[in-house]
């Protein structure tokens, strides 16, 4: 669709808005992966409420936004195999790395980050190696 | 007050995401298939959100946060193995599912049950990594 792309550039804004917001005002950078992994293996146990805020936010918000619009989709296969060994990979792989999509990705490349760029280069690789592997290859998604 | 600000920027990012798109795993895995029906909607929104959080790092020389003492410092520029791998690893699962952290939270009110399992290993996967990397450091010394 013509309009997915305009609607990815304003939605993207909102994202990096937040970003900054946080950063200005927080002085902290909006890292997913470390934010909840802060929580999970106890590293963030000192500032918990922040962690904890932002993730009921982030939860909540598209919550609602998502039934005033009449409900969303996030068409993830159905194939439970895929599911758990891609959430595994996506929960190791970011605390490794130290980052994700928004903290190497937004946050990171926007300051010239080194760290985010090669990152960001690596992870989009793999994605893309994945889809060629498991998609055209093998056929599993 | 600090967390009603974490509170206001999770709301924020998540309304992005659900806005952009990037909750919808086609989407995303629609981008990484470069060999298939090409989808160039994250490219958007990755330069959507660069854009504001490039002006707002410009704005921190010199400044201080309102709510804290200093701004995070630039991370040492080494490029180590944990780095390389977590993001290899991490790309691999993004790619297989077209989920990353941001998303699989702010999905979660319509992911259905297959966004719950995938949030559960993905927490479980977190909770694994801190033995895990120190594995990976004593069994080659970092460079």
């Amino acid at each position: 669709m013509q309009q997915d792309w305009i609607m990815g550039l304003i939605g993207g804004g909102l994202i990096g808005m937040a970003g900054a917001f946080f950063l200005l005002v927080n002085g902290r950078v909006m890292g997913a992966s470390g934010i909840i992994g802060g929580l999970v293996d106890g590293s963030g146990r000192s500032d918990w409420q922040e962690r904890a805020a932002l993730i009921v936010g982030l939860v909540i918000v598209p919550a609602i936004a998502a039934l005033a619009i009449g409900g969303s989709e996030t068409n993830l296969t159905s194939n439970w195999m895929v599911i758990v060994a891609a959430g595994l990979l996506v929960g190791i792989g970011t605390r490794l790395a130290n980052g994700c999509t928004s903290g190497h990705g937004v946050c990171g490349i926007s300051r010239l980050s080194l760290r985010g760029i090669v990152s960001t280069a690596f992870y989009i690789g793999a994605g893309g190696l994945t889809m060629v592997l498991f998609k055209h290859v093998l056929g599993v998604i | 007050m600090r967390a009603v600000v974490s509170f206001l920027t999770g709301g924020l990012f998540g309304l992005g995401l659900l806005i952009s798109g990037m909750t919808d795993t086609t989407k995303v895995q629609g981008w990484l298939d470069v060999f298939g029906d090409w989808d160039p909607t994250l490219a958007f929104v990755m330069g959507g959100a660069i854009i504001p959080m490039a002006i707002a790092w410009r704005f921190t020389i010199g400044r201080k946060p309102v709510l804290a003492a200093a701004f995070p410092a630039p991370p040492e520029p080494r490029i180590g193995r944990n780095l390389v791998i977590g993001s290899t690893l991490f790309g691999a699962g993004w790619g297989l599912a077209g989920l990353c952290p941001g998303p699989a939270l702010a999905s979660l009110s319509y992911g259905g049950t297959g966004g719950l399992v995938f949030l559960a290993a993905m927490l479980a996967g977190m909770m694994l990594t801190p033995g895990l990397r120190v594995r990976f450091d004593r069994a080659v010394p970092a460079t």
